[in-house]
């Protein structure tokens, strides 16, 4: 039987798949009730600290199930200055392996010219309080290392979430990437 | 899963899908390939088991994001170029068909161009050729574009560097650990032994296996040339005779 298909990289002509409205998690339909409507930005730097102008970032939730008016899952292009957005509903909690609860999270895929396959990480709120018992952000030891997962709220409903690529250089700390 | 957060055994414990089996993928660091010199993470990665994060994933339907499986005309004004026709199946590991599910697709011109801002590549545009499409598959899986056979572009990732003809292809498959992204070649292309992005995978099989064949029961006489491109998502559970847990 056939292994899965390799891997190649987005390239930096990617830009042909982006329709607009894609990084609108809620163009759909209503706000359901109950549900916050969040931003979740950040910026995406390389391991020589320069903006990751040419990225795709995509976003998938499994919180609020998906439904007509919520697909769950967002593309974005990152701009000149590295930065992404996306306007999407606040996920919460959703079931983890065995009794385990995860903290609300989103998961994000980052595909660029120079990576050969996707890189994976997860936005994590800062200050829930889910936070000290989810058992992949309790896997990792270094608390600084942790700290890469916390989107932290930089204003009304506005989570600010930046990816680096790479390096402790000047003192940002390398993001935490998955091995899903 | 409910909201009320009374969770159920699938969603609790879904079927991972399985590790790549190893060398078949390329690594972050191809120090050939130069761009992934500053883009590629220096530290390990951190091992996700996976969840209902990972099993599940965006279900696109056709309804709000349209098929479109022409892209050699444009306004029923035929592209410049060899109109080609490629399909193939989405399978997963263990031969299942992957039905309904999207792929994306973008190539160049048959100048080698890209209708896009940033390439700057001294070939000509053609207004007849956007170069993006989008397909579903069918129940058991195959999928068919028609379109024109892509031209090699100059790139400057080293002295006379360029690109072996291809296809650019996104797939999303039934989960979000499924998502693959990759390049469809062409059969006999003299620079494939020199190009680092297809290099970049380890194993000789699988690289092989990016490239589409030629195949003479879809070409369509007076029409068009057609290749074939099966494209094989990860598989579910564990392999054969390996206990449940993922990893
Ligand atoms: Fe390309």
């Amino acid at each position: 039987m056939p292994t899965a298909t390799a891997s190649q990289t987005i390239g930096p002509y990617w830009h042909l798949l982006e329709e607009k409205g894609w990084d609108d998690l809620t163009r759909f339909g209503p706000v359901p009730e109950g549900a916050a409507r969040i931003t979740l930005t950040g910026v995406v730097t390389d391991g020589d600290g320069a903006p990751v102008a040419d990225g795709c970032v995509e976003v998938w939730q499994a919180d609020p199930p998906a439904s007509d008016d919520f697909l769950g899952w967002g593309r974005a292009a990152t701009d000149a200055q590295g930065r992404y957005s996306f306007t999407t509903l606040k996920p919460g909690p959703v079931p983890g392996r065995g009794d385990a609860r995860q903290a609300p999270h989103i998961a994000i895929t980052l595909l660029a010219r120079g990576l050969l396959k996707p890189l994976v990480t997860r936005a994590y709120f800062a200050g829930e309080a889910l936070n000290d018992t989810d058992p992949l952000l309790a896997a990792i030891e270094d608390p600084a290392r942790r700290d890469t997962l916390l989107a932290r709220e930089a204003g009304d409903g506005v989570w600010q979430f930046d990816i680096r690529l790479q390096g402790e250089g000047d003192g940002r700390a390398e993001t935490v990437f998955l091995d899903v | 899963m409910s909201r009320s957060g009374r969770l159920d055994d699938a969603a609790r414990d879904p079927i991972p899908f399985r590790p790549f089996s190893p060398g078949t993928q390329p690594p972050y660091d191809a120090p050939a390939y130069l761009s992934t010199r500053a883009r590629h993470p220096a530290r390990p990665l951190v091992t996700a088991p996976h969840t209902v994060t990972e099993t599940t994933g965006p279900c696109f339907t056709p309804s709000r994001f349209p098929a479109l499986a022409d892209i050699s005309a444009t306004d029923g004004r035929a592209a410049q170029g060899e109109r080609i026709i490629v399909n193939g199946r989405v399978l997963d590991e263990d031969g299942r068909p992957v039905p309904h599910t999207m792929l994306e697709i973008w190539q160049a011109n048959a100048a080698g161009r890209y209708a896009h801002l940033v390439d700057q590549h001294n070939a000509p545009l053609d207004p007849h050729f956007r170069g993006v499409g989008r397909v579903f598959s069918d129940e058991q899986g195959n999928w068919r574009i028609v379109t024109i056979k892509p031209g090699a572009y100059p790139w400057r990732n080293h002295a006379n560097a360029w690109r072996p003809n291809h296809i650019h292809f996104s797939l999303f498959g039934q989960g979000f650990a499924q998502r693959l992204v990759t390049q469809m070649y062409f059969p006999g292309d003299p620079l494939l032994p020199l190009d680092p992005i297809f290099n970049s995978i380890p194993d000789a099989a699988a690289r092989d296996r990016l490239i589409s064949s030629f195949d003479l029961e879809t070409t369509q006489p007076e029409y068009a040339l057609g290749y074939r491109f099966d494209i094989v998502l990860r598989g579910r559970g564990a392999t054969p005779f390996e206990d449940g847990e993922h990893r």
